[in-house]
């Protein structure tokens, strides 16, 4: 017993003297960066999604301390706003996304003539459908969804299409990445259908289609499909430009192609949910980020696609020619964007992408 | 009297609020529509489709299939364990596993079946092509069946621990042959502890979910898959509760059907 209440005080003191000493520190770090503990801002963001020194320097410029918080997809991000919890003051979902918290009220306009660095932005990129006006959004990063190949075991030429995947000689080579959405609506495509279809006839056609890709199909994976790549565990995937490219970062035998007939075009925007507690924090955010310096930093870092004219000029010239992640106009005009389909349909979606699983070989 | 109810407050109150009031509200839940309405419609549709009745199949199969396994290696290595001059530490060596995160084990897998891992790299060494493991049902099992074999071995062993050695040497001093101890002394003796091996590793495979796509690659999809789905992208609560209920019916039946029956029934 005694024994026992010693190891307990031990517990109590070691935890206390952490304690103690986390305090010191991040006392420290605020005094360094000019922070202190009421101008503060909650930044609700994708996994590795920000350069870590962009915070650290934003933190230095405002005196405001950023407590960065990381979700893995739209729809979790969005429950647990939905709860409360934290009020995050910025988060960045992606367009059909934001066109359902727009619908479910749970976005707070955003007033343009505060956001100075606006003018920096590709027009192409602004009054997009899923956002009319930029009433409460601010344009991040884009990209699309594409084809990951290895030069080691597919040349150059063979794959340019979706169709080019059911390719017998394929058999039990490619990854597949786990969201009913892209999956079903590269079949989709490739019958000549929009990505946003309704038609249960034309939903059925699709996943017919895909059962019979899945001799083709080695695996249906999540955020491992990186790790796999560049291991070379499989020669093709089908995936998003920026996990592409930070697979490519780190396997040089890699390609990403986009099909030129036609995919899906996203984009991730800076939104502000009507949760936040640190509105002036956030505009002061928005436009720190879109300073076409640290908007360059940014997309260097992170290797996706910038909506930010004047940041892309800064960039190198070969990451801005780059054509796997900046596509010519021809190919861009052929892409589509998600557009939010209602709780119904997106059960549907999800139904048939399940049943595709479940197909044998 | 009073004092005894005191003491049972908090139990109590953990009872009601962290595994009554979660069932509760997920039975509420399961026959919810999507539109907030009381309905039948999501068992209607589980019982009523292909592939739900599927993917419960399989739960049940590849939960079975684990138990299996894990108990054929579990009780030699048990009854083996018991003979061990230093069996504390020989356990302590297989409960050790289990300290270490789930899904780090499952990464450490990956790095072992891989295409470019430990065993393709050694079937090359030895002049062998390089298997596909990964993806496979049988990687599966084995994932599945090492994560869950410290939770067999033990109640086992502890069993066998309890059982009196002059039992056993009775059995042998009447005649009877190693195989005849085994079968009418050990085996009754120990089967508590064996029921408890069961419970413990078939209940929680039922649900298996993140092992089902890191090293199944989901070719193997489990009823965990769809309420993962239902609850974080559809966003149907009710249809994932509804999975829930059944999963939580399925566990009942486990553990009736292996439960402590009285003693002194004629088992053999």
């Amino acid at each position: 017993m005694k024994k026992l209440i010693y190891a307990a005080l031990a517990i109590i003191l070691a935890t206390s003297l952490l304690w103690v000493g986390s305090i010191h520190f991040e006392r420290a770090q605020n005094a360094e960066t000019g922070t202190n503990g009421n101008k503060v801002l909650n930044l609700y963001n994708w996994g590795d999604y920000i350069d870590p020194a962009l915070i650290t320097k934003f933190e230095k410029q405002t005196g405001i301390k950023v407590n960065y918080e990381t979700f893995d997809s739209n729809e979790a991000m969005v429950t647990k706003i939905k709860q409360g919890g934290t009020s995050y003051d910025l988060t960045v979902p992606s367009d059909y996304m934001i066109q359902k918290m727009k619908k479910e009220n749970l976005l707070l306009p955003i007033h343009k003539s505060k956001i100075t660095t606006l003018k920096y932005i590709d027009k192409r990129f602004l009054n997009l459908a899923f956002d009319r006006h930029n009433k409460y959004s601010i344009p991040y990063f884009w990209g699309t969804l594409g084809i990951v190949y290895n030069d080691k075991y597919v040349k150059r030429h063979e794959i340019s299409q979706w169709n080019d995947l059911w390719n017998s000689k394929y058999r039990d080579k490619i990854m597949l990445i786990d969201s009913a959405r892209d999956i079903l609506g590269l079949s989709l495509i490739s019958q000549g259908n929009s990505l946003n279809d309704k038609s249960s006839a034309d939903l059925q056609a699709a996943k017919g289609k895909l059962d019979a890709l899945m001799p083709n199909v080695k695996a249906i994976v999540a955020d491992e499909i990186k790790m796999y790549m560049v291991q070379e565990e499989a020669p093709i995937a089908v995936t998003y430009s920026g996990e592409a490219a930070e697979m490519i970062a780190q396997n040089k035998h890699l390609h990403y192609i986009v099909p030129t007939k036609g995919s899906n075009e996203w984009f991730d925007n800076l939104v502000i949910p009507k949760t936040a507690k640190h509105i002036a924090a956030a505009y002061q955010f928005i436009n720190f980020i879109n300073q076409p310096e640290n908007a360059k930093q940014n997309a260097e870092y992170i290797g996706y696609a910038t909506p930010n004219a004047k940041a892309k000029q800064l960039l190198p010239k070969s990451i801005r020619t780059d054509q796997q992640f900046y596509p010519s106009a021809k190919t861009l005009s052929k892409l589509q964007v998600y557009q939010d389909l209602g709780q119904k349909k997106t059960q549907e979606y999800n139904d048939l992408f399940l049943e595709f699983k479940m197909t044998n070989r | 009297m009073n004092k005894k109810l005191f003491y049972f407050i908090p139990y109590t109150l953990w009872l009601v609020l962290f595994v009554g009031a979660p069932i509760i509200l997920m039975l509420l839940q399961s026959f919810m529509s999507i539109d907030g309405q009381a309905t039948l419609a999501n068992y209607q549709i589980f019982f009523g489709s292909g592939t739900y009745l599927r993917m419960m199949f399989n739960s049940v199969w590849y939960a079975f299939l684990i138990t299996v396994i894990t108990l054929v290696i579990s009780f030699p290595t048990a009854l083996f364990l018991n003979t061990l001059r230093h069996k504390d530490l020989w356990l302590l060596l297989i409960i050790l596993p289990t300290w270490i995160n789930l899904l780090l084990k499952t990464y450490a897998f990956i790095g072992i079946l891989g295409h470019n891992g430990s065993i393709n790299s050694f079937l090359q060494f030895m002049g062998f092509a390089p298997q596909q493991l990964l993806f496979s049902n049988a990687s599966f099992l084995l994932v599945a069946a090492y994560i869950e074999i410290p939770f067999m071995i033990l109640p086992i062993f502890n069993a066998l621990a309890e059982i009196d050695n002059s039992l056993i040497n009775a059995s042998y001093d009447l005649g009877a042959s190693k195989w005849q101890t085994l079968r009418h002394v050990i085996l009754p003796l120990s089967a508590d502890g064996i029921r408890a091996g069961i419970q413990a590793v078939f209940i929680p495979s039922l649900s298996l979910f993140m092992i089902t796509r890191l090293i199944g690659g989901n070719r193997v999809i489990t009823l965990g898959t769809a309420i993962e789905e239902h609850f974080l992208v559809t966003q149907n609560w009710g249809m994932g509760s509804t999975i829930g209920v059944v999963l939580i019916i399925a566990m009942i039946i486990t553990m009736f059907v292996t439960r402590e029956r009285k003693k002194g029934g004629n088992k053999y």
